[in-house]
């Protein structure tokens, strides 16, 4: 009798449970659904033949194939009346955000690592300062970036955005690199310092060694955050000159009638692959980044 | 935490100085941090600085097309103050942070709690909801634009399903189109909500949680009076952040709408730039952005206070 109620109840119980698991996976697979769909369009898009998606919209189960857009789009697409797809403007982005990751990353180390060890008199004071510059916003050194760069015979270049996006960005790579390095044990310098080893020394043979988790989190968030910039990059620079964020919204408001959702949709793809891979291959880094960033 | 203090690096422990060469050489040795510093120092200083105040400046200035230093006090900040656009922009702005920063929220906090429930394939969950945030505001608001064009996007989609009356055409009206925004921004950005609680759930002792459970609690009481609580920090944290986000909104409304129809979906951040690159009223447009730099500040630095309330001495000095 006991043993029949028990049985029941827990047969209840497991109801209820794998109720509970469906709503659970339910809930997220529609959710994951709205998240992927844009994704999933745009790539499916970018294959399609432009009049299966005049005819069937541009959610719709793929009935067509062509390769033609991604060249199209790549070489030889008109945007703002040169007609050469993306490829300068994606060559624009690359030359700014690697030599603007590299440098910005070594600054912040460097700097990190004074501020965590070799900290002096109002060196956290100075610090406080130079993480104001995380929540500056863009609007405020418009002008004053302008005027600057034009001084510096740097106006409309690559090499003035790498410049602004250096500048900018060492508060972050400071911030990010100082909060790691304070977790490494003091005594460990001193004891370097003890065996006569120098500031350069230490940094070479100890805090270097150490540093991989971290500067892999300041590449992956410098990288992305510079290469998805974009008021920068329609202001400071115009024409051929631009990344590929401004080349395309020219792009979607090119004015004509006629929307190519083929190329479009490539050239989409092709500004938001590097980001994209970055993140697939290196998602567990880029959390840490988000995290450390957005919590500190 | 044992600070060093003195001159630079005056720490500098067992430093021989007998033969003078060498104490040059130490003390030089001395200033190595600072000089390292400091040209990331004085860049940071002028950035954050000599820029702010050179902004102001120009924003109690008549500036036009050109910047020009003749002083005519807040003139500019009271013609953008009685500019109807200036205040459709500013409205948006509200209502996009209270539903953006609320939803997002909400939709984030709800996803980390169901991915908490030890589900299958975690990082796959996770990977799909963090994604928008690798794609640029710029690719976003681009897609999304396409996805809400009534001809092409999800009312066409209802339509040739077979219900023609279906309409869903968000972008195109001046009422509704802050609307297609907030959603868009709310894809883009719940996944970032979601990573931040489910780091907090998961720095959640597991022992009060076990104690709860042992006591009957039911699920949802557990995280409504055991977890959620400790946590708390992580929502105000995840708030502010956001808000940030909310007042910085350029990208994505010129991606999306373009500020349109008309100028219905304006945002303080796409006046800036409309006012100094397209109008040429530079003065105008440095007020504007000097009222966003008030915006963050009265967010940010309540919170800064908070923070260095909450951290106690240890924050009491910087």
């Amino acid at each position: 009798m006991a043993d029949i109620a028990y049985d029941r109840a827990a047969a209840g119980a497991a109801r209820r449970h794998i109720l509970t698991r469906v709503v659970i996976y339910g809930i997220l697979t529609l959710f994951a659904a709205v998240y992927v769909l844009p994704l999933l369009v745009v790539i499916a898009n970018s294959f399609r033949e432009l009049p299966e998606i005049s005819q069937n919209g541009l959610i719709a189960f793929p009935k067509s194939f062509q390769f033609d857009a991604w060249p199209e789009a790549w070489s030889t697409y008109c945007i703002g009346g040169t007609c050469e797809g993306m490829h300068r403007y994606f060559w624009n982005s690359v030359r700014m955000v690697v030599p603007a990751t590299i440098i910005s990353t070594a600054l912040g180390a460097v700097n990190g690592y004074v501020l965590s060890k070799w900290k002096f008199r109002g060196s956290e004071v100075l610090f406080t300062c130079m993480l104001l510059g995380v929540f500056m916003p863009g609007q405020i050194a418009l002008l004053p970036w302008a005027f600057l760069l034009g001084k510096l015979g740097l106006a409309n270049s690559v090499y003035g955005l790498i410049l602004v996006h250096c500048i900018q960005g060492i508060s972050f790579t400071t911030l990010f690199c100082r909060n790691y390095y304070l977790s490494i044990p003091d005594d460990l310098i001193k004891a370097a310092r003890i065996d006569g080893a120098g500031f350069w020394r230490i940094f070479r043979r100890i805090i270097l060694p150490l540093s991989p988790p971290i500067l892999i989190v300041t590449v992956i968030w410098q990288f992305t955050g510079i290469w998805n910039e974009y008021l920068f990059g329609v202001v400071l620079n115009s024409g051929q000159q631009q990344p590929i964020t401004a080349a395309l919204v020219a792009l979607s408001t090119n004015g004509t009638n006629v929307r190519v959702y083929d190329v479009m949709s490539a050239a989409v793809l092709i500004g938001a692959l590097p980001p994209l891979l970055v993140y697939f291959f290196g998602g567990k880094y880029f959390v840490r980044g988000l995290t450390a960033g957005a919590i500190k | 935490m044992a600070t060093l203090v003195g001159s630079p690096g005056a720490s500098q422990i067992g430093a021989p100085s007998e033969v003078p060469r060498e104490a040059l050489r130490d003390r030089l040795a001395r200033w190595v941090p600072f000089i390292v510093l400091l040209p990331s120092l004085v860049a940071s200083f002028v950035y954050v600085f000599v820029f702010s105040f050179w902004t102001l400046y120009i924003s109690l200035s008549n500036s036009t097309l050109l910047p020009t230093y003749t002083f005519i006090g807040f003139e500019n900040y009271a013609s953008l103050w009685s500019n109807r656009r200036w205040g459709i922009a500013y409205t948006n702005l509200f209502v996009f942070s209270a539903f953006y920063v609320v939803l997002a929220m909400l939709i984030g906090l709800m996803l980390a709690i169901l991915i908490d429930q030890k589900v299958r394939g975690e990082s796959v969950w996770r990977t799909i909801f963090l994604y928008p945030l690798a794609v640029s505001f710029i690719v976003t608001g681009t897609v999304w634009g396409w996805l809400y064009n009534p001809g092409s996007g999800f009312q066409f989609l209802i339509n040739s399903m077979g219900w023609t009356s279906f309409k869903f055409a968000l972008t195109t009206d001046r009422n509704y189109a802050i609307y297609a925004i907030v959603i868009t921004g709310i894809w883009q950005s719940s996944g970032f909500a979601m990573a931040l609680f489910l780091a907090g759930l998961r720095s959640v002792d597991g022992d009060i949680v076990k104690a709860a459970q042992i006591d009957g609690a039911s699920v949802f009481r557990i995280y409504r009076r055991v977890i959620l609580p400790v946590i708390g920090p992580i929502f105000l944290a995840v708030a502010v952040v956001m808000l940030q986000f909310a007042i910085k909104t350029f990208d994505l409304a010129v991606a999306l709408t373009n500020s349109g129809p008309g100028i219905s979906t304006t945002f303080p951040a796409t006046y800036v730039y409309d006012l100094m690159f397209q109008r040429g009223q530079i003065g105008e447009g440095a007020a504007a952005a000097m009222m966003i730099l008030a915006a963050l500040a009265v967010v940010l630095v309540p919170y800064a206070l908070y923070l260095s309330w909450a951290r106690g001495k240890e924050a009491g000095h910087g």
